[in-house]
C-alpha cells in the first residue's frame, strides 16, 4: 500500500470502512439509509463544532475590549495579549 | 523413574503445581516427580500457540455485528408490517399462540446475518475434491435467499478446503483400479446389515487390517464415521454412568454422550487439571440425587476420536498416539473415520479383543445400519495398505512426509506475512483469523476470483468474535500450488487487512483456568 494520497488509497481506505460497519454486506437501499444517517450525524457534529467555536472565539474578542479597565498585562492567552496592547496606551 | 521409560497416555495424575498437560520442559527423565503426568507425557515438545485478540480488532468486530444487529431488526418490522416480501419461513397464522419457534436467537442470525455471506458456502462442486477442483458457478439475483446456475464451471480452482490429506481422493491410481475390480465383483450395495447377509470378506480383511495399522487387538468398521461416535458412546455407557467430555468436543461426540442419558460434566479443552478436578469431585460426591457410586465413567479422551488425525499425524501416519509416541494399547478407545485422509467413507473403532466384541452384538450401528459399500472397503484397504507400505511401494510414506513438510511451509510463510494463526504447528488444518464478519464474506468471494477455493467458518461453528479460514493442507498440493495460494492469501490479506498478528504468543496451557467450573449438567 505505498498508494498514499491517491485516489485510490482513498478507495482503499472507503472499502475498510465498509468492512468494518459490514456496509459492505448490505443491500443498495440499505447502504443508502445507512450512509445518509452516517452523514447526517457527520453534519451534524461538524455544524455544532462550528457553533461552539464561533462562540468561543467571539467571547475571546468581545471579553477584552468589554473589561478593558480590570484587564491585566498578565493576562491569559496571546488573544488577550493582543487586545491589551491596544488597549492600554490610551 | 521406572514411569517414565514407558509414557501412559492415561497417565492424567500428577501433583499439584506439577507441569500441566503438554508443556515440556526439558526431558522426561530429568523430572524429580514420581507420579507420571502429562508434563512427562510426550517424547515430543508441544508448540500450540494461540495469539490474543488485539483489542482493537474485537472491539470492532462487535461494532459490525452491532450494525447488522440494527439492521436486521429494521428488516425484521419491516417484515412484520409487509413493507418488504417475507422469504423465510415464519409461525404459521393457525399456530399464533402456539410456542414460537422461529423467534430465538439462531433463527434472528440465518436469516439477517448469515443470508448476507450465505453464497460462501454450500458451493457445488463438479470434478474429484483433489488438489484442483471445479466448481459450479452460481449466482443469486434476490442477495442470497435463492440461486441459480448459470451452467458455466470454474476449472481448476486450487481446493484449500477438502480434508484430503494424503491426496487419496484421487479419480486414477492403484485405489481406484482396486476399487473399480471390487466393484465389477460385488456390486456397490449390500442391502444387508452386518449381522445378517451383509457381512463380507472384504469386511472382515479391513477390520484385520486395520486392527494391525492401529497396533490394537481389535477393530471394527462402521458405514459413517458420524454414526460410529453418536451410536456406539450409548451401547457403551447409559444411566448412571459419568461421561467427562472436552468442551470443544465434535458434534458427533456430543450427540452420542447426550443420546447415552449419562450425566455429561465437561472439562476444558485439552486441560488436565480441569478434568482432574471435575474427575475428584465426581467421585467424591457420586451420583447427583442418590448419591451412589457411578457405574462407569467414560472420559471422552481416553475414548480418542482420530478423525482428523489418523493417516496425517506422526512419523507413520498412525495419528496422535504415534505422533506423541505412545502404546496405542493404553488408549481404551481409539476411534476414527476413513473419511478424511483414506479418500473413502466410514468409521472404525479399535481396541481390546472384548470391547469389539461387545460392540458387534451391542451397538446399534453394526445391528441396524447397512454394511460398507464394497468399492468404498477396497478404497480404504488400499490406501491403508499403501500408508503402511505393504504394496511393495513407498508412496505412502513419502505422502506423509509431504503432507509434514507442506504443513511447516504454508504455516511458516502464513505467520510470516502476519495473520493469526491458531494450533499446533504440525497439524495439517490451518485456521487464518478474519474475525469481522463482512470480511467473511469477502474473503471467500476474493479468493474464488482468484480461483482459489477456500472454507470459512463463522458463528455458531466459533465463537461470534472469533470467525476464520480454515485451509486443509494435502499431500497432493505441489510447491507452486502453495506458493499461487500463498501469493493470493497475502494479496487478499492486504486488500482485507487482515495481518492482525503483533507476535505476542501465549502458550495454550497458561492460559488462565477457572477453578470454580464445576458444571453441573444433569439429565
Ligand atoms: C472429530 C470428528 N469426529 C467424527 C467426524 C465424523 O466423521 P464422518 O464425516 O466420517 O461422518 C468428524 C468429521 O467431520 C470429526 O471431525
Amino acid at each position: 500500500m505505498d498508494v498514499k494520497n491517491t485516489p485510490s488509497y482513498l478507495y482503499w481506505l472507503f472499502c475498510q470502512f465498509e468492512l468494518i460497519t459490514c456496509s459492505y454486506l448490505m443491500e443498495p437501499w440499505e447502504k443508502v439509509l445507512f450512509y445518509s444517517f452516517n452523514l447526517a450525524m457527520l453534519g451534524l457534529l461538524l455544524y455544532t463544532t462550528y457553533i461552539c467555536l464561533a462562540f468561543h472565539a467571539s467571547s475571546l474578542k468581545i471579553n477584552p475590549l468589554k473589561y478593558k479597565n480590570t484587564m491585566s498585562p498578565f493576562s491569559l492567552t496571546p488573544y488577550s495579549l493582543l487586545f491589551t496592547f491596544h488597549t492600554l496606551p490610551v | 523413574m521406572e514411569l517414565h521409560e514407558r509414557p501412559r497416555a492415561n497417565g492424567c495424575g500428577g501433583a499439584r503445581g506439577a507441569l500441566r498437560n503438554g508443556f515440556v520442559r526439558g526431558p522426561p527423565g530429568t523430572q524429580i516427580n514420581h507420579i507420571v503426568h502429562n508434563g512427562g507425557l510426550y517424547k515430543r515438545p508441544f508448540n500450540e500457540a494461540f495469539e490474543e485478540t488485539p483489542m482493537l480488532v474485537a472491539v470492532l468486530t462487535y461494532v459490525g455485528y452491532g450494525v447488522l444487529t440494527l439492521f436486521g431488526y429494521l428488516r425484521d418490522f419491516m417484515r412484520q408490517w409487509k413493507i418488504e416480501k417475507c422469504q423465510n419461513a415464519t409461525e404459521r397464522e393457525e399456530q399464533k399462540d402456539f410456542v414460537p419457534l422461529y423467534q430465538d436467537f439462531e433463527n434472528f442470525y440465518n436469516r439477517n446475518l448469515y443470508m448476507r455471506i450465505r453464497d460462501s458456502w454450500n458451493r457445488p462442486i463438479c470434478s474429484v475434491p483433489g488438489a484442483k477442483v471445479d466448481m459450479m458457478e452460481r449466482v443469486s439475483h434476490d442477495y442470497n435467499w435463492t440461486f441459480t446456475y448459470t451452467g458455466r464451471v470454474i476449472k481448476d480452482i486450487i481446493n484449500m478446503g477438502s480434508y484430503n490429506y494424503l491426496g487419496f481422493a484421487q479419480k486414477t491410481g492403484a485405489c481406484q483400479e482396486a476399487a473399480a475390480k471390487v466393484l465389477s465383483q460385488y456390486g456397490a450395495g449390500v442391502c444387508s446389515t452386518r449381522q445378517e447377509m451383509g457381512n463380507l470378506d472384504k469386511h472382515e480383511e479391513l477390520e484385520k487390517l486395520v486392527a494391525r495399522f492401529l497396533g490394537v487387538e481389535s477393530a471394527m468398521a462402521y458405514g459413517m464415521g458420524f454414526a460410529t461416535n453418536s451410536m456406539n458412546i450409548p451401547a457403551l455407557v447409559g444411566k448412571g454412568c459419568l461421561i467427562l467430555s472436552d468442551e470443544l468436543n465434535h458434534a458427533s461426540l456430543v450427540l452420542g454422550a447426550r443420546l447415552s442419558g449419562a450425566t455429561i460434566r465437561i472439562f476444558k479443552h485439552n486441560n488436565m487439571q480441569s478434568l482432574e478436578k471435575l474427575l475428584k469431585d465426581a467421585i467424591v460426591h457420586g451420583q447427583p440425587r442418590t448419591r451412589r457410586p457411578w457405574k462407569k465413567i467414560l472420559i471422552l479422551y481416553l475414548y480418542l476420536d482420530e478423525a482428523h488425525s489418523i493417516g496425517a499425524l506422526g512419523p507413520s501416519g498412525r495419528g496422535v498416539v504415534d505422533y506423541f509416541g505412545l502404546d496405542p494399547e493404553d488408549v481404551d478407545v481409539m476411534m476414527g473415520t476413513f473419511t478424511k485422509s483414506f479418500g473413502a467413507a466410514g468409521g472404525y473403532i479399535g481396541g481390546k479383543k472384548e470391547l469389539i466384541d461387545y460392540l458387534r452384538t451391542y451397538s446399534h450401528s453394526a445391528a441396524y445400519a447397512t454394511s460398507m459399500s464394497p468399492p468404498v472397503v477396497e478404497q480404504i484397504i488400499t490406501s491403508v495398505k499403501c500408508i503402511m507400505g505393504e504394496d511393495g511401494t513407498t508412496i505412502g510414506r513419502a505422502r506423509v512426509q509431504q503432507l509434514a513438510e507442506n504443513t511447516r511451509y504454508f504455516r511458516r510463510r502464513l505467520k510470516e506475512m502476519g495473520f493469526i494463526i491458531y494450533g499446533n504447528e504440525d497439524s495439517p488444518v490451518v485456521p487464518l483469523m478474519l474475525y469481522m464478519p463482512a470480511k467473511i464474506g469477502a474473503f471467500g468471494r476474493e479468493m474464488l476470483k482468484r480461483n482459489i477455493g477456500v472454507v470459512v467458518v463463522g458463528f455458531p461453528a466459533t465463537p461470534i468474535i472469533e470467525s476464520r479460514a480454515r485451509f486443509c493442507l494435502s499431500a497432493a498440493h505441489t510447491k507452486e500450488m502453495l506458493d499461487t495460494a500463498l501469493k493470493e492469501i497475502n494479496e487478499v490479506g492486504d486488500l482485507l487487512q487482515l495481518k492482525y498478528s503483533r507476535r505476542r504468543l501465549v502458550p495454550l496451557l497458561d492460559r488462565p483456568f477457572d477453578e470454580t467450573t464445576y458444571e453441573e449438567t444433569e439429565d
